[in-house]
């Protein structure tokens, strides 16, 4: 059950919420445990068709011809639709906001680039009449190399797989082959170091799998327009989508969707809506297209896999003074929304922590693989896994406990983040408090007392080992250097081993006076905003 | 082909005509119209489509519609009697144990199969009744915990 601790900043928030703490009802509940819920496909058309996607067995080929003549005259089948009966066969999803090359065809035109390619569809009166036309579709390919490793991928003479980005490379801003971080000097950083570890991490692609497969039914309106009912997440998005792809104005579709049984993110890639549109402009007809269990799992776009490389300088005291991140996403053959998950990725780094010297290298790499997209904080996720694995290792390798290791490490308010904005509404501290309260996980007293305020924490570390925060190249001096590193523990105190704490507790730990409740506030919102960062200002 | 199937679906004669080789999933959706019966993967491993079928928990979707002629089959469309929810709808929608809903319907009559043979089961009885059924929004202790709660606050009801 959830528990509220109003006791932590209780100084800093209004309490009289209405709403916040109370349980709700949820407003589709009652539609949920009766059945009524309408899901896309609980919508009934008379003669509806069925569409079918012909999909590629290679993960890399050349097409050299299709022969769809005899599935045409197939029993039940209405149309073909073919990679020429496609308006605007060229489509990047975050094109919509300018963002990204135009990369992926709805259907392929001369080469496949992952298994599971969408090449050609079939109309049918049934699922089963579409299938057994698609099994008279003769395709005739010539295997191109492929390749499945995002290293790989980057070594000179590796396949290109994206004619859009020919060096396997998402292009941020015209011109970057990758996102970059530089604050500090990491490599000098790392020759003062105790410990430098050098760690690698691999996260592999992860199914969605919801138990709504991903789908949609569009049908012929009364006035010329296509009502489109969809499993989507993203209601608008599709719709800009299908417009762009079927050269239509968008106030020609009507989208309705809205439940959808379960995404996690793999429902916003608009991977059913264009055809199925398509097709029933083709056929002026209803037509579903609904993804089998199969092709959920096979063909829609998983969470990318990632590669990461992390390595550490990491003082005995438990200071980690240098982070240097490589990290690779695997966006498949296309980008679809991996590019974004890069720019997440260089944004979350180095995790939490206060850290001097920080330098990462982040790349969105094209594979012959299953293109990627979104699932529940891609870009981070995996990029955490790493983190706190390495955050775990480094405790062990200097003998301090994890947690201890992750507070002393945390970030305060006022501290200088390696993207060189100030942190703000800082809580891991607290979060790690409460954790370790919970599990009755021992923290020494001043760990117990330390707090995510602007300073606030143990200045318990010897202020000798301030002068070995500061960067350490001339390089450095031009920013980070020059911006007073506000680090908790760098606070001068008395100095004293880490591991024989002083019973004193810390100046800075002391709690602020209240501030005074701003003026007709009714409640917390305005205060507690994350984008303007105003809780503790 | 088009064959002729009778059954009673949730107290009531119904009958339609299916193709040859239909399952059980599809004819009670697009030949009877009772849409509360969802599909999740046609291949027999998700659960989602769970329907009763002579008070036994089976998946519509592997299931034969010849098979079920004249046979007696529940669904989640049938538990509810009038503006009455049953207990066991109740206590989901109290006890938060459905997040996207999908699952829902399925869990409910595997849940029901369970009441229906045993008033008072156990945690570890209800973990064995829903354990064909895939939830994705992961919200599994929700909907033990629903389930215990249906047993407990009525084990009269659901017959």
């Amino acid at each position: 059950m959830l528990e509220f601790r109003k006791d932590i900043f209780a100084d800093e928030r209004d309490d009289n919420l209405m709403e916040i703490g109370q349980p709700t009802q949820r407003q589709d509940m009652l539609g949920h445990v009766t059945g009524t819920s309408p899901y896309y496909d609980d919508h009934r058309f008379a003669n509806l068709l069925h569409l079918k996607i012909l999909r590629s067995p290679h993960a890399h080929a050349r097409i050299r011809s299709i022969d769809d003549s005899v599935a045409a005259r197939a029993p039940g089948v209405k149309r073909i639709i073919r990679a020429a009966d496609v308006p605007v066969n060229l489509n990047t999803l975050l094109g919509l906001i300018q963002f990204g090359k135009d990369d992926e065809p709805s259907l392929a035109t001369d080469i496949v680039r992952y298994k599971g390619e969408p090449i050609l569809g079939v109309v049918a009166t049934s699922e089963r009449a579409a299938l057994e036309a698609l099994a008279l579709v003769r395709v005739s390919y010539d295997p191109l190399p492929a390749v499945f490793d995002v290293e790989e991928a980057l070594k000179p003479g590796a396949p290109s797989v994206n004619p859009s980005y020919p060096k396997n490379t998402f292009e941020y801003y015209g011109k970057y082959d990758h996102q970059k971080l530089r604050y500090g000097d990491a490599d000098a950083a790392f020759a003062q170091a105790d410990v430098v570890l050098d760690e690698r991490y691999q996260m592999s692609p992860i199914e969605h799998a919801p138990t709504e497969t991903n789908g949609s039914i569009a049908v012929p309106d009364t006035n010329g327009r296509f009502i489109v009912y969809t499993s989507t997440q993203a209601l608008f998005f599709s719709l800009d989508t299908s417009a762009k792809i079927n050269a239509m104005p968008s106030n020609q579709l009507h989208f309705i969707g809205g439940t959808v049984g379960g995404g996690f993110g793999g429902k916003v890639d608009t991977m059913t809506e264009p055809l199925s549109i398509l097709a029933a402009r083709l056929t002026g007809a209803p037509v579903r297209y609904r993804f089998s269990r199969h092709e959920e799992m096979q063909f829609g776009s998983p969470r990318g896999g990632e590669r990461i490389y992390i390595k550490d300088g990491v003082m005995k005291d438990g200071r980690i003074i240098a982070r240097k991140v490589r990290a690779y996403f695997d966006s498949g053959a296309y980008t679809r929304l991996s590019s974004y998950a890069v720019v997440k990725c260089a944004a979350h780094i180095p995790g939490p922590y206060t850290i001097p010297n920080v330098h990462a290298d982040v790349f969105c790499v094209f594979t012959n693989r299953t293109p990627a997209t979104a699932m529940r904080g891609f870009g981070v996720t995996a990029l955490d896994f790493a983190l706190e694995c390495q955050m775990d290792k480094g405790a062990t390798a200097i003998g301090m406990d994890p947690l201890e290791y992750r507070i002393l490490n945390a970030y305060r308010d006022g501290d200088m983040k390696a993207h060189r904005r100030e942190a703000k509404n800082c809580a891991l501290i607290e979060c790690a408090q409460v954790a370790a309260e919970k599990a009755n996980w021992p923290l020494r007293d001043e760990f117990r007392k330390m707090s995510s305020r602007k300073d606030g924490g143990a200045a318990h570390v010897g202020g000798a080992a301030d002068r070995t925060r500061a960067p350490a190249s001339p390089a450095a001096t031009r920013a980070p250097a020059s911006t007073p590193q506000r680090v908790a523990y760098e606070r001068p105190a008395p100095a004293s081993p880490p591991r024989t704490a002083p019973a004193a507790p810390p100046p800075r730990s002391a709690q602020p006076p209240p501030p005074a409740a701003p003026a007709g506030s009714t409640h917390g919102a305005p205060r507690f905003s994350s984008v303007f960062g105003t809780r503790r200002r | 082909m088009k064959t002729p199937i009778q059954f009673r679906l949730n107290g009531e004669d119904v009958a339609t005509f299916a193709d040859g080789g239909a399952n059980l999933l599809d004819v009670l959706r697009e030949g009877v119209g009772d849409l509360s019966v969802k599909g999740g993967c046609w291949q027999g491993t998700c659960g989602t489509c769970t329907v009763l079928i002579e008070g036994v928990p089976r998946l519509s979707c592997v299931t034969l519609a010849e098979t079920c002629t004249g046979r007696s089959i529940e669904t989640t469309a049938g538990l509810r009697h009038g503006a009455d929810l049953h207990p066991l709808q109740k206590a989901f929608m109290e006890r938060f144990a459905a997040q996207c809903g999908y699952c829902t319907p399925g869990m409910l009559m595997a849940a029901k199969a369970l009441l229906d043979r045993n008033p008072n089961p156990s945690r570890e009885d209800v973990v064995e009744a829903i354990g064909g059924n895939i939830c994705r929004c992961t919200g599994y202790e929700p909907i033990i915990n629903a389930v215990l709660d249906a047993a407990r606050t009525d084990s009269r009801r659901h017959t």
